[in-house]
């Protein structure tokens, strides 16, 4: 039975991106919390805190744990346990984690994390950009992207629910942008306690740490077995696609709240020009989508939610009927000169009865602003593209040459 | 009752790894997790799909294994099933001393209770001998080879109990496979006591340091008789116990029987090495009053 979902805007309160997130987390009832604090991601570990403290979380224990690589390697014990287990990070702190990414995934530790996307280091650079959670994208989680606050908020309850699925068990990157959500106050509607706990299901793995039923976790695997192991993670991912969809509709149903899948459209269907993104900075998009519109321009919006599994096939459906493609990166694959929507993008599509020309911008690195007028010029450019074909393929944006 | 270290496992004749797992369970018992980092005994007791394990056994990476341990145990105690199962932690000296010392020293600080069991066989065995933080003085291993002009690892051992106990352990001790009855007492005691508690247990390799397999609890068994490994348990901080040892063998009864330390008797000037070893003895006779 759905709700009536009409008194909903009553129930909005003004919080901090950090806060609704931890709101969720603690609704989502995790046992095992482990964390470090680093900027940009404090304010999520804070609030948890004092959840804590406050007794408002129970049958929880919250780890001060002394690095980032135990806050990740605790929760390989945690969730090895049979716990529901959280953390969240971002930047240096993601990138010191690397080694027990992998550790999580190859296991099949349905462990959640948060990551507020920061540039990283050198230069040292506490502000916005995905550099960090793009460069795990080998390790073996599900990466998915908010747009906004209550998206990050939402996200957060679809994130153990995807990752948590018996065809599934395979942790998740619950990504959203550094200041430009965490730290922004925005109206949102805080996770409904009871509803949550009718849209996720206690965990309960097949498989923990049990002495009344001794099991092996973490074997030794020879080239007689690895290979298996990998091809396992990769159906996993494959069937992560499905079931990403299905944690999305599934929190429509109950919360009336939709922000797509694995991707979601705007103003696509007639668009000779597509711009795609991950991120806040499809907010701005939306307004440039509008604004030129009422010009006259045909231009459209694709907003890749899961950056892992990557949605190609749902991607290439959004786009096939354009005239040319833009994708938005913040970040880079330094010795390529490209970001990675880019080349995955433009990858997915090879071998395809889709040719389309696709164009790359690396954007907003280091919480470099992204004004509209950014975007418009980079409309500009892809009209050029319609007229007389690709002069540069994938290029930096808002260079300041007198820095050079 | 059937061994919960099951036999068959790949371990060389000898293995002090085995043994000191062995009589880890023995003291332990069945209602225990273990959780244990990358090294021989991961590798050799649980090649998929075969498990020596008949208690549940966790290995996740080399430098994580206390941090591991405690998630198994906020994760007991988060669901309410903590109280009889004991949570061992079981490395090797490199996973314990060098890449793991952020991990262990955070997790005592933090309080968890659970045993960490170092095994310590004094380098990088699983790896071809490599010099740890724990490789003796003098010992020549593949990565601090004696030669022309060296006499092998030059840096004592470190210390890695009084820095269990510097984190405010309320159970240190140090024992020794070649000790049975004392390591499975000690292991014993260790997870009986509430909080973090440390057990270092001195382990030869047959393979690393260069003995017959069939030498194993002799070699053990001469290094603490020569002081050079002295057996003590440390309650609160406090030195409760040591073994006493009343007419100490010289070093060299030691030294001699394994390869890693031969360059002492063939190369000019290894007889002051040797002094100088004999002196690390003396020391810890007087500092424990071994005598």
């Amino acid at each position: 039975m759905k709700r009536n979902f009409e008194d909903d805007k009553e129930k909005m309160v003004v919080v901090e991106g950090s806060y609704a997130v931890a709101d969720a987390v603690k609704v989502c009832r995790p046992n095992v919390i482990s964390a470090y604090p680093i900027t940009p991601q404090t304010h999520i570990v804070e609030d948890l805190s004092q959840f804590i403290a406050d007794g408002e979380i129970p049958n929880c224990e919250y780890l001060n744990v002394e690095s980032e690589f135990s806050a990740i390697s605790a929760l390989v014990g945690s969730s090895a346990a049979g716990a529901r287990s959280y953390s969240a990070t971002t930047s240096q702190g993601l990138e010191l984690m690397h080694e027990v990414l992998f550790n999580v995934a190859g296991m099949r530790l349905p462990v959640v994390m948060t990551v507020v996307n920061r540039a990283v280091s050198a230069p040292i650079n506490i502000w916005n950009d995905q550099q960090d959670s793009i460069s795990q994208r080998d390790t073996g989680w599900i990466q998915l992207h908010a747009e906004d606050t209550q998206e990050a908020a939402d996200m957060t309850a679809q994130a153990f629910k995807i990752a948590e699925d018996p065809d599934v068990m395979l942790p998740v990157l619950a990504c959203m942008d550094g200041f430009i959500l965490s730290h922004v106050y925005e109206p949102v509607i805080l996770l409904d306690e009871d509803l949550v706990a009718e849209y996720l299901p206690p965990f309960e793995p097949k498989f923990k740490l049990d002495p009344k039923n001794p099991k092996t976790f973490g074997a030794f695997a020879d080239p007689h077995s690895y290979t298996e192991f990998r091809y396992l993670q990769q159906q996993a991912m494959n069937k992560a696609l499905k079931t990403i969809e299905d944690a999305a509709d599934e929190f429509y149903d109950l919360f009336g709240r939709h922000y797509g899948g694995l991707i979601d459209t705007y103003q696509t269907e007639d668009a000779d020009i597509i711009l795609m993104a991950m991120g806040s900075i499809v907010g701005t998009i939306k307004d440039v989508v509008d604004k030129l519109r009422a010009q006259g321009v045909k231009v459209g919006l694709l907003k890749v939610r899961s950056f892992r599994p990557f949605p190609a096939e749902a991607i290439k459906n959004a786009i096939k009927g354009a005239k040319v493609v833009v994708a938005l990166d913040k970040n880079i694959s330094l010795g390529l000169n490209e970001g990675a929507l880019f080349t995955e993008t433009k990858g997915s599509l090879y071998n395809t009865n889709v040719n389309i020309p696709i164009i790359g911008f690396m954007i907003g690195h280091g919480g470099r602003d992204i004004p509209m007028s950014t975007m418009e010029a980079i409309v500009d450019e892809a009209k050029k593209v319609i007229d007389s074909g690709i002069t540069v393929e994938s290029q930096f944006t808002d260079l300041k040459e007198e820095l050079l | 009752m059937k061994p919960l270290l099951q036999a068959g496992h790949r371990g060389c004749a000898g293995c002090c790894d085995a043994i000191a797992a062995k009589f880890t369970l023995m003291a332990a018992g069945e209602d225990c997790i273990v959780v244990s980092p990358t090294g021989c005994l991961e590798v050799m007791t649980t090649p998929y799909p075969e498990s020596s394990w008949n208690v549940p056994f966790i290995h996740s990476l080399f430098e994580n294994n206390a941090a591991v341990a405690s998630g198994v145990e906020a994760a007991l105690k988060a669901k309410g099933e903590f109280g009889k199962t004991k949570i061992i932690a079981m490395g090797g000296d490199g996973a314990t001393l060098d890449i793991g010392m952020r991990s262990i020293s955070g997790a005592f600080e933090r309080g968890h209770d659970f045993t960490y069991v170092c095994i310590d066989n004094e380098a990088y065995m699983n790896t071809g001998v490599q010099r740890s933080g724990a490789t003796p003085f003098a010992a020549s291993t593949t990565t601090s080879p004696a030669g022309k002009v060296s006499f092998g690892n030059i840096r004592p051992k470190k210390n890695m109990p009084a820095i269990m106990v510097a984190h405010g352990s309320p159970y240190v001790t140090t024992t020794s496979i070649g000790y049975p009855k004392d390591m499975i007492r000690k292991v014993k005691k260790a997870v009986d006591v509430e909080g973090p508690t440390y057990v270092h247990a001195h382990s030869p390799c047959t393979t690393g340091w260069g003995f017959d397999t069939s030498k194993t609890i002799e070699i053990a068994k001469l290094a603490v008789e020569t002081c050079l490994w002295p057996l003590y348990e440390m309650e609160d901080g406090e030195l409760t116990k040591a073994k006493k040892i009343k007419n100490p063998k010289p070093v060299e009864d030691y030294l001699k029987m394994q390869r890693r330390f031969k360059h002492l008797f063939t190369m000019e000037g290894g007889d002051e090495m040797i002094k100088k070893i004999q002196a690390l003895a003396d020391a810890n006779i007087e500092k424990f009053g071994l005598q």
